[in-house]
């Protein structure tokens, strides 16, 4: 499974704060390894956040993101305590979400 | 003739008032990239990782490394990075926080050291457990300072071989690290060159790792950063956790003593 993300979320005056950093290799598909053969293409393709159950952030991602995917961004609303949780799906299938408090 | 020679001086005054113009530009322009790389540092991805990884029960013992001494005593680890390498009394030899990690996974895990250091870096698809914890240890050091004195005489002796190492010219290139680190004001391609003989030039090196680094996409620690160095010299490239590494770091810790750390670091 999945390496979980490190996400932080801080209200002020309205607005939240969203600072997410994901696990995550993202290749590309286009990289020989050691003996030349290409490495299969392995990459987010999107990424959700919800503030509360709604979501507040709809993404999708390609193979010109770097690895260990670094994502921040504001939206309206949310105050302390409220739930956010942010949640990814790749090429392959693989999922994660992972869900923090607001700060 | 004449005017045609002026033509050309004149050309080369201008052509090198331009490349120094552009060169603190450029500088400036690397400055902001690191600020923006900064905020989002994913070396914070294995710090978190390095925490579970050394409260899990693990290995043949399955015991966690929470009795670990690295140096301040079992399990106390704010601060300790910053003091290492050290003499330890328990195995008589001076270990910096690589080697006395995987002694720590060996007599208290009961890892094989073959097997504790299999993985000691990473590779895509291949994680490192070393790598992991050796991040969580460096940042229970962040804002310490270093304080490497070396008074033990075990210490300062490695500190002397370390001396002897970073300005001992060898290799088919006759190659010493003092050579790209021994002067200010020194680049390669776009790098700084830090100035390694000074306080504040040890002190920018040692403090900044382990440091995460884009451009393989992991942290490196400091075993890995000199281990490459070596190589880059084209010099043999000694084992890991090699005494000669060990002595290199006690060198260049005590002359970064009083240094703060800012670690985990990130860098292109």
């Amino acid at each position: 499974m999945a390496d979980p993300m490190k996400i932080r979320a801080s209200a002020k005056e309205g607005i939240t704060e969203v600072k997410v950093l994901m696990s995550h290799e993202m290749e590309t598909g286009q990289r020989k390894d050691s003996s030349g053969n290409l490495v299969p293409a392995h990459f987010i393709t999107e990424v959700s956040a919800e503030h509360n159950g709604k979501q507040v952030l709809a993404a999708q991602f390609g193979t010109a993101i770097s690895k260990n995917p670094y994502l921040a961004f504001k939206f309206k609303g949310g105050a302390k305590g409220d739930k956010l949780a942010v949640s990814w799906v790749d090429s392959k299938g693989d999922k994660r979400t992972d869900e923090v408090l607001i700060g | 003739m004449r005017t045609g020679l002026h033509a050309v001086l004149a050309a080369v005054v201008l052509g090198i008032g331009g490349s120094a113009l552009a060169q603190g530009s450029t500088m400036d322009e690397i400055t902001k990239y690191r600020e923006m790389l900064a905020d989002g540092n994913p070396a914070e991805l294995l710090e978190m990782k390095g925490e579970e990884l050394w409260k899990k029960p693990r290995g043949p013992k399955n015991v966690s490394l929470e009795q670990c001494d690295m140096g301040l005593g079992p399990g106390k680890l704010d601060g300790a990075y910053a003091q290492l390498p050290r003499y330890f009394a328990d195995t008589k030899k001076v270990m910096d926080a690589e080697s006395r990690l995987v002694h720590c996974m060996v007599t208290q895990q009961g890892f094989s050291e073959a097997e504790a250091t299999r993985n000691w870096f990473s590779k895509p698809g291949r994680n490192s457990d070393i790598e992991s914890l050796i991040t969580y240890i460096g940042g229970k050091s962040n804002g310490a300072k270093i304080d490497v004195p070396a008074r033990h005489p075990e210490e300062a002796r490695m500190a002397k071989v370390g001396e002897y190492i970073f300005y001992r010219r060898s290799g088919p290139q006759d190659f010493s690290c003092a050579i790209c680190h021994g002067q200010e004001g020194k680049r390669i391609r776009l790098q700084d060159l830090g100035n390694l003989t000074t306080r504040a030039g040890a002190g920018t090196a040692m403090g900044n790792w382990p440091s995460y680094r884009v451009s393989q996409g992991t942290v490196w620690t400091m075993q890995r950063r000199l281990i490459d160095c070596m190589r880059q010299a084209r010099w043999p490239e000694p084992n890991y956790l090699a005494d000669s590494i060990i002595a290199l770091e006690v060198f260049l810790q005590k002359t970064a003593s009083g240094t703060v750390m800012q670690t985990p670091g990130i860098k292109r």
